[in-house]
Order: structure tokens, then C-alpha cells, then sequence
């Protein structure tokens, strides 16, 4: 009778050899099998579609310009044709109140805003905003909070202290305030804002993108700065120092990549947080300005028709809360999936 | 006079008159404990009261008939510094005419008797003399202020200089002689007003003729104070007065409390009768929201009439539930888009005409809340405002009384006309959801006719300031504004905002925004303040002249005329309104 070790070894002889995964593969199998990141990630794909699809949605199916107002015109809501801006009744006959959501999609879905806009048209529009300015504020932040906690973890010393200082710095302001404070000062210059031979709109949607970007960095600084930090004592980066590596190589090929995965779990949970900044300066009315609208000037305009025309604010609402809900989610499954400790059950 | 946010009424009057200024606020309130000082002093080494020239009821006779109790108006936010010498906002001019008097006032009633001057502490309306530039005032004897001093002349002396040194608006009174030397070091107008408390005669000698002066004779600045009162701001605390209330308490964080004048009687029922209410309190914090339903719930009385009633609440007061407790009134307002003369394309008329053919006024209207709250128009006059005579040029259709509709062809074939067709066009407005919206809707029709224009939105507090200065004028095309006025006078809506001499360089105070000056406009505006006095019917005639030839010349692009709404508990009697100080708060009673 075969002993267990010689049946071990038997076993082991007649399995195919295992193949070698690399982690990143390994993580992403992980993520593949979480459903409910899965399930956030498909409902984060299918928001961002359909914002894109938003001028499809306003000239094919509406039929709406949602960036000029329209208070004389005209719907069709049950086969009548009806004005989209509705005078008060009684005596008075105070007030003009849009209409309200038809749930027809080619006639006012979501109903109209104090200035008779097609809602749903302007969602989707708005989303285009909020998501463009959420996700390129988050990569900004995350790519200038890298830099900087590289150059400061690796060099140590005078530089980490100034580095970390000055992030301390912006750190203790706190974020909504310094961000309004920013954006109001920049929005006086009426005539652009000069970066170099850059001439900047204060209208434009880089304002606030680099604004959020901006105050965020230090919450992404510190702990990719603690990986670095802890990357930068580790025997492959000394054995790379006693080959002869230049610093540039040592931060981009050795210490980069091993800290690189931090960035990445962050980076769902920075959109998140950037999205929903960027929702309560534009309700501030310091966020995106005229022309350009975003789920949060929506929320503003909506504020003076809560008790009429509520979707007016619940729709941009609601469309913030599931975006930062699978955002969220999201990053959740993308920290486990990246955990080094978890185990997963290999199949030949 | 312009309205900032809701409860902020800003003026600027500056016709060749230093702007007026406030103290740093540092110094206002070193002024209190001073002011405090001197009025302890004065009120314990006050003088004999003396009696009554005339017998007159008290005021609870006066009242009798109607129940007392407390009249609780609610406000968004309070009314800043209390002192009347430089308060500008109708919120608290609207209790400044219950606490105080001046040598004149607009008779307490409601309509169109409610502009009327007619004397108040003066016996009389004096007819000038030494060519318009003297009035003799005799002053009525026995009155005597909130704190048990008796009115003299001289306090008219203190009540003006103060005008200067505090500083408040001076423009209205600049004409004084002695005035062009006052400032806020210091200010000696013995010359200008010269009291005779022995005679009580108070002689106001001018450097020129002012039509006008009994008009800002009525206004809160030239109310009454104690001689004794401190020539710096008083900050929160409130001179005494003379009227049938006296401020007990004023915390802008909480409310203002006016309570009867123990030392009131009634000399003049249509100057300052006695009130209903024993008390007045206004409190401050609520959102607008939150006071109409409590207003309608009975638990307070009034809803401060310049607090925007939110459009969703609007469909609610259209209920028959509430008929008795809302009233609509005109006011005698403009919301206007000033155009800037100084660049192009609004250096041309004709672009300049263009926009007015093209303005979709009726999409103005239902943006401040439809025809029952704003009245479209092309004109620079108020409806029923002195010389005010109906005009529109820029309709379609052949009426020229009345706008009905753009006329987007003829608008057009301006543009091509002058040449500024595809000209990059900013409209500046403010933040607030009507100033965004008009800027939006105005966004449209510039771009319906073939400019490129884009929207620059600016808090209302320093939007416009920014419009008025000309170091800003090259940052804007286009700007919202208002005006509401002082007092009604065609002079204040068409030489303050659109005489040559009211736009001053580099100031933040230059309330002619467009920086419209014609000449020949100008002349006939001097023509009509010159006739005033010697011919009121010529030059009520100039006036409706001139208002056709500026809006001939469209320095603006008038949209409507704004009407306002007063929300108040039910069983309220006594309603009464005017177009100077809008609801007379001591007139009504909770039944």
C-alpha cells in the first residue's frame, strides 16, 4: 500500500503543471469573481454610456436644444398639446410652473426646469460635466500626489519635510472652503486666467477639474508616500542601488510599480469623492458655470421647485448617489482583489 | 434706487456728489459706546417738555376701535446697520417712518394720496424764496422724541450734519450751503441750516434750486434726531424719534422690537397717525419658504415684502384658501439690461436697437413669475409714475404703446445694418435663479440675431458694484440690473441713471451703468429740473420726452416692470399700500 506522501507525489505527477499567473492577472480574476464589484462596474459603464449618448438622446429622441431656454414653447403630453411653462390658477394666477415629468422619452421625460429645459436631456448632458470633471480631477490628483510622494519618500530627508509640510499645509484648510475660496477668486477674472501663454476661460470646464484635483492631493499624497516609504528599504531596491541604478530608475522601475496598486485602489474612491465636490461647488454656483451644466447646477435650479417639480432635483440626485454608490463599491472590490494576503482557489 | 439680494436695497445717487461711504466697522463700533454716552447725557439733563401746542388724543384713544396686540413680520436676514443716516434699505425705512419723523413726509395712506408731501414737523410746505435757494420752515412746539427731549430746530442742525459726518448717502443734500466742506472729519452747516429755537423756524439756504427737496426731505435721512445725538454711526442702536413707536431692541442675529412712544401725540393724522399694533417685532432667520407657511399658519403676521416668495410656494397662494391674505401691487421698478456705450457693438445704435427688437419679453415675464408679478416693458418710466406716458417702439406689429412680441426680422436686419453681426457679447448678471435665468434667456436672443454670447455670473453683492465701475468696462457687453425708486420724481429714474453727470470714472458708485450721455438729452433733462419749480407742467411735458428719446436712443434693454407681493395672516384689517414705502405696517390690525 502506498504510503500518503507516495500517493502525494503520484497525484502531483499525473496533474499538468500549474501555469505561472502574474499578480496583476491574479487580481483581476479576483475582481472578475466579486459580483457585486462586477455589478458596480457594469452599472458605472452603463452611466457613463449613457451620458455620451446624451446629444443622440436630445436631438434623435427629444428634440430638444437643452442649453437655450424655452419658456414659450410647446409640448405633447397624452396626444394634447400643452405649453411647457404653466400659469398659476385661482385669482392671482401667480407664478409659471414647468411641466412635469411625462415619462415619455421623446417629450419631456423628466419633465422641464424653472426655464423650460428638457430635464432628462439636461441629466445627461450634466453627467458628461460632472463625470469628465470627476474623473480628470481624480487622475490629476492621483498622478501630481504620486509624483510628489515619490520625490518625497525617496529623497528623504530636507525634501520629505518640505514636501510633507506643504501638503500639511493645504491639508488643513478645510477642503470645501479652500475649494471656494479658489474658485470664486478665479471666477472674477472675467477675461480668462493666464497660466504661461495659456489663456484659460473662467467658464471653462478645466477650472474646477483643476481645482478639486488641487485640494485633494494630500489625501492621496500621504499614503502613497507611506508605501513608498516602506518600497524604499526593501532588498531589490538596495540590490538595484548596488548595481548602479540611477534615482530616476530606482523611483520608475523598482519603487513605481510597487506602489503603483495603492494609486489604483484609490482611484475609484477619488472619483467618488471628486464627483460629489465638484456637485457642491456647482450647487454653490462656483463650480461649473453657464453654458455648461452638470448634475449639480440641475440640483440648483431645482431648488425653487421642490415642492412642485421635485424630480427636478431628485433625478440629478439620484444619478450622484448611484455613480458614488458604484464608484464606492467598486474600489471596495478593486482593495480586496489587489490584497496580496488573499488566497484564491487555482483551477488546473 | 437698485435692489441687491432679497432683503439689501442699495442706492447710489451721485450727480456730480461725493459717492457715499461707510465707516470700517472697526470704527462703527467704537461709535456705539460713544453714542451710548452722549445719549444718557442728553436724556438726563433734557430740558422742559413743555405742552402741547394743541390739544390731541393719546395714542390708545387714537387706536381705539382696533385691538393692539403684536405685529410679527418675518425676514430672511436683517436690514445691517440701524442708523438712519445710512441705512438705504426699504426694510428698515419701512419701520424708520413709524419711529421718526422729518420736516416733511409722504401722507400715510395707501395709493396714489400716499405720494403726496405733506408737512410733518414743519407747519408747512414753505414756497422758496431768494430765487429757489431759501426755505423758511416754522417748526410745530410741544413734540418731544422717544427719550422725553423736547424737538427743537437745532436738532435739524445735528439730523443734517450728520449726514456728512457718518457718512450716509449726501448726494441728497449736498446742495446745503457749508456742505461741500463736510466730510466724515467733521461738518458745520450753520450756514446751510439755520435754526431759531426761540422763533422755532428752521431756514434751509442752497447753493442752487432743488425741485426736489421736500421729496428728500421725507426720505429717513433727514428724520429727526436729538441735537445731542453722536455725529459718528450709531451702529445698532437707533436715535430716538419722534413717531407713535420707539426702538426698544435691534439684534440682526435675532429680531427688532418696536414698542410704543410713551411720549407721542398726534399733530398730524396724514403725516404720522397714531398706530395699531402695540408692538412691532421683525425676526430674521427663516428661509422665505419657512414664513409663508408660517404666515399662512397663523403663527405670524406678515411676510417681509422684499423676500422673494419661491416660485414652487406661488401656486400655493393662488388658492382661494388665501385670497384675503395676498395682494399683489405694482411697484415703481425697472429690471433692466444696462448696454455698454463705451465698446462695441453696443457703441452703435442701431446694435443697440436690435437687441431691444429681439428681447422675448414674455419669456422675461414668466421667469419672475408670469404676468401677474411682472409687467413687460420697453420704457424707462414706471407705469403711473409722474410723466410717465405709455411707449414701446420695439414690437412687432404697429402699436408703439405696448410690447406684444420681438421682432426678430427687423432685429436682424439692425445687426447687418451696423455691421456687429458675429461680435463676441458678454452678459454679466448675478447668481441668484432670476438673475441666472434672465441671463440665460438674454444669452438666447443675442445669439438668435447673430452675436456669440456668453454669460459671466457674479454674487449679487459684487455684481454690482463691478457693472458700475468703468475700470471693469471692458469685461462686460451686456449687464442685469434694477432700479426701485426713492421717491417719485421722473428725475430719479431718467438723470440719475442716465444723465451725463452721474457716471463718474473709476467708481464703484456710478449708477449710470450704460455710461449714456447725449447732450441734447442732457440739456433738456437741465431744462426740466430747472422748470420744476417755476413750471411743473412743462416740465412734466420734458420729462415724458426725454424718457421716449432715451428709450428712442436704447441705452437699455428694458424688460419689465416688477410687481411685489405682501403675504399676511388671515383676519388682518387695515391694509394699505404705497409705492414710496410700500405696506404701512402701523396701519394694520389682527381682527
Amino acid at each position: 500500500m502506498a504510503t500518503l506522501l507516495e500517493q502525494v507525489e503520484v497525484d502531483t505527477e499525473l496533474r499538468p503543471a500549474i501555469a505561472g499567473r502574474n499578480p496583476w492577472a491574479l487580481a483581476a480574476r479576483r475582481l472578475w469573481r466579486n459580483r457585486i464589484a462586477m455589478a458596480s462596474l457594469v452599472l458605472f459603464l452603463l452611466i457613463v454610456v449613457l451620458c455620451l449618448a446624451a446629444p443622440l438622446y436630445a436631438h434623435d429622441v427629444a428634440h430638444v436644444n437643452p442649453f437655450v431656454p424655452n419658456l414659450n414653447g410647446h409640448t405633447v403630453v397624452g396626444g394634447k398639446v400643452v405649453p411647457v411653462m404653466q400659469r398659476g390658477g385661482g385669482a392671482l394666477r401667480l407664478g409659471e410652473t414647468p411641466i412635469g415629468p411625462t415619462w415619455d422619452l421623446s417629450h419631456y421625460f423628466l419633465g422641464a426646469d424653472s426655464t423650460g429645459r428638457d430635464v432628462a436631456a439636461l441629466l445627461l448632458y450634466g453627467g458628461r460635466s460632472s463625470l469628465l470633471i470627476g474623473i480628470g480631477s481624480a487622475f490629476l490628483c492621483s498622478i501630481a500626489a504620486t509624483v510628489v510622494a515619490l520625490i518625497a519618500g525617496f529623497f528623504g530627508g530636507t525634501t520629505d519635510a518640505l514636501l510633507s509640510r506643504l501638503m500639511d499645509v493645504i491639508w488643513a484648510f478645510p477642503v470645501y472652503l479652500l475649494a471656494i475660496s479658489i474658485s470664486t477668486e478665479l471666477l472674477t477674472h472675467t477675461s480668462g486666467i493666464q497660466i504661461g501663454p495659456l489663456n484659460v476661460s473662467a467658464t471653462s470646464l478645466w477650472v474646477p477639474t483643476i481645482i478639486i484635483a488641487f485640494i485633494y492631493v494630500p489625501y492621496v499624497y500621504r499614503p502613497v508616500r507611506g508605501q513608498v516609504l516602506s518600497v524604499v528599504n526593501k532588498e531589490f531596491v538596495e540590490a538595484a542601488i548596488s548595481q548602479g541604478a540611477s534615482n530616476l530608475r530606482l523611483i520608475f522601475s523598482e519603487i513605481l510599480p510597487n506602489v503603483v496598486s495603492t494609486v489604483i485602489v484609490l482611484l475609484p474612491l477619488m472619483i467618488a469623492t471628486t464627483i460629489l465636490t465638484e456637485a457642491a461647488l456647482s450647487f454653490l454656483s462656483i463650480g461649473v458655470q453657464p453654458p455648461n451644466v452638470s448634475w449639480g447646477t440641475i440640483i440648483q435650479d431645482g431648488t425653487d421647485l421642490v415642492y412642485t417639480r421635485p424630480w427636478v432635483t431628485i433625478a440629478p440626485g439620484l444619478m450622484i448617489l448611484l455613480t458614488v454608490l458604484s464608484l464606492n463599491v467598486l474600489g471596495d472590490g478593486v482593495r480586496d482583489a489587489l490584497d496580496p494576503r488573499a488566497k484564491l482557489r487555482v483551477e488546473g | 434706487m437698485t435692489r441687491l439680494p432679497a432683503t439689501m436695497l442699495r442706492r447710489s445717487r451721485s450727480r456730480q456728489r461725493p459717492p457715499a461711504r461707510r465707516l470700517p466697522r472697526w470704527q462703527a463700533g467704537l461709535a456705539v459706546p460713544a453714542a451710548l454716552a452722549v445719549l444718557s447725557l442728553a436724556v438726563a439733563g433734557c430740558g422742559s417738555s413743555g405742552k402741547p401746542s394743541s390739544s390731541s388724543s393719546s395714542p390708545s384713544a387714537q387706536a381705539a376701535g382696533h385691538p393692539g396686540g403684536t405685529w410679527t413680520i418675518l425676514a430672511n436676514s436683517a436690514f445691517g446697520v440701524a442708523d438712519p443716516a445710512q441705512n438705504y434699505t426699504a426694510e428698515e425705512w419701512q419701520l424708520l417712518i413709524d419711529t421718526h419723523d422729518g420736516l416733511t413726509g409722504f401722507a400715510k395712506v395707501g395709493g396714489a394720496e400716499g405720494n403726496k408731501i405733506v408737512p410733518d414737523l414743519a407747519t408747512s410746505i414753505p414756497k422758496p424764496t431768494n430765487g429757489g435757494k431759501t426755505y423758511l420752515f416754522h417748526i410745530r412746539r410741544g413734540i418731544e422724541f422717544s427719550n422725553g427731549q423736547t424737538l427743537k430746530p437745532s436738532d435739524f442742525v445735528t439730523t443734517f450734519e450728520r449726514q456728512f459726518t457718518v457718512p450716509g448717502p449726501t448726494s441728497f443734500y449736498s446742495d446745503f450751503v457749508g456742505a461741500s466742506k463736510c466730510s466724515t472729519k467733521g461738518c458745520n452747516l450753520s450756514k446751510g441750516v439755520v435754526a431759531n429755537n426761540s422763533a422755532y423756524t428752521l431756514t434751509l439756504n442752497l447753493t442752487a434750486p432743488d425741485p426736489e427737496l421736500m421729496d428728500q426731505l421725507a426720505l429717513p435721512f433727514a428724520f429727526a434726531v436729538p441735537a445731542g445725538t453722536s455725529p459718528k454711526l450709531t451702529g445698532n442702536n437707533v436715535p430716538p424719534g419722534t413717531g407713535p413707536y420707539m426702538w426698544k431692541s435691534y439684534n440682526p442675529n435675532t429680531e427688532a422690537v418696536l414698542v410704543r412712544n410713551p411720549h407721542f401725540h398726534v399733530w398730524s393724522a396724514q403725516a404720522q397717525p397714531a398706530g395699531y399694533p402695540n408692538e412691532i417685532v421683525e425676526k430674521y432667520g427663516l428661509q422665505v419658504s419657512d414664513e409663508v407657511t408660517e404666515v399662512l399658519n397663523g403663527e405670524a403676521n406678515e411676510v417681509y415684502d422684499g423676500d422673494p416668495i419661491p416660485s414652487d410656494q406661488l401656486g400655493t397662494l393662488n388658492s382661494p384658501k388665501y385670497a384675503g391674505q395676498v395682494h399683489v401691487n405694482t411697484l415703481a421698478a425697472d429690471y433692466y439690461y444696462a448696454l455698454n456705450t463705451r465698446r462695441p457693438p453696443f457703441n452703435n445704435l442701431q446694435a443697440r436697437q436690435a437687441i431691444n427688437y429681439a428681447a422675448n419679453r414674455t419669456a422675461y415675464v414668466k421667469i419672475f413669475g408670469g404676468p401677474s408679478l411682472a409687467v413687460p416693458t420697453c420704457q424707462i418710466l414706471p407705469p403711473d409714475f409722474p410723466s410717465y406716458s405709455p411707449y414701446c417702439p420695439y414690437t412687432a406689429g404697429s402699436s408703439h404703446t405696448q410690447w406684444t412680441a420681438p421682432d426678430l426680422a427687423k432685429a436682424k436686419q439692425l445687426v447687418q445694418q451696423s455691421g456687429t453681426a458675429g461680435m463676441k457679447v458678454i452678459v454679466d448678471a448675478t447668481t441668484d435663479q432670476v438673475g441666472k435665468a434672465l441671463a440665460e434667456q438674454m444669452v438666447a436672443d443675442l445669439n438668435s440675431i447673430g452675436y456669440k454670447a456668453t454669460i459671466q455670473l457674479l454674487s449679487s453683492s459684487v455684481q454690482y458694484p463691478f457693472i458700475q465701475n468703468s475700470s471693469n468696462s471692458a469685461k462686460w457687453n451686456v449687464a442685469y440690473s434694477q432700479w426701485f425708486q426713492d421717491y417719485p420724481a421722473a428725475s430719479d429714474f431718467l438723470n440719475v441713471l442716465l444723465g451725463c453727470g452721474t457716471i463718474h470714472p473709476n467708481s464703484d458708485a456710478s449708477p449710470n451703468i450704460a455710461a449714456f450721455c447725449q447732450k441734447n438729452i442732457q440739456s433738456q433733462i437741465n431744462q426740466a429740473e430747472a422748470d420744476e419749480a417755476t413750471n411743473p407742467s412743462e416740465a412734466a411735458r420734458l420729462w415724458t420726452q426725454i424718457d421716449h428719446e432715451d428709450t428712442n436712443a436704447a441705452p437699455w434693454v428694458d424688460m419689465f416692470n416688477p410687481k411685489q407681493i405682501d403675504v399676511l395672516s388671515s383676519g388682518v384689517h387695515g391694509y394699505q399700500w404705497t409705492s414710496v414705502w410700500n405696506i404701512l405696517i402701523d396701519r394694520l390690525w389682527q381682527g
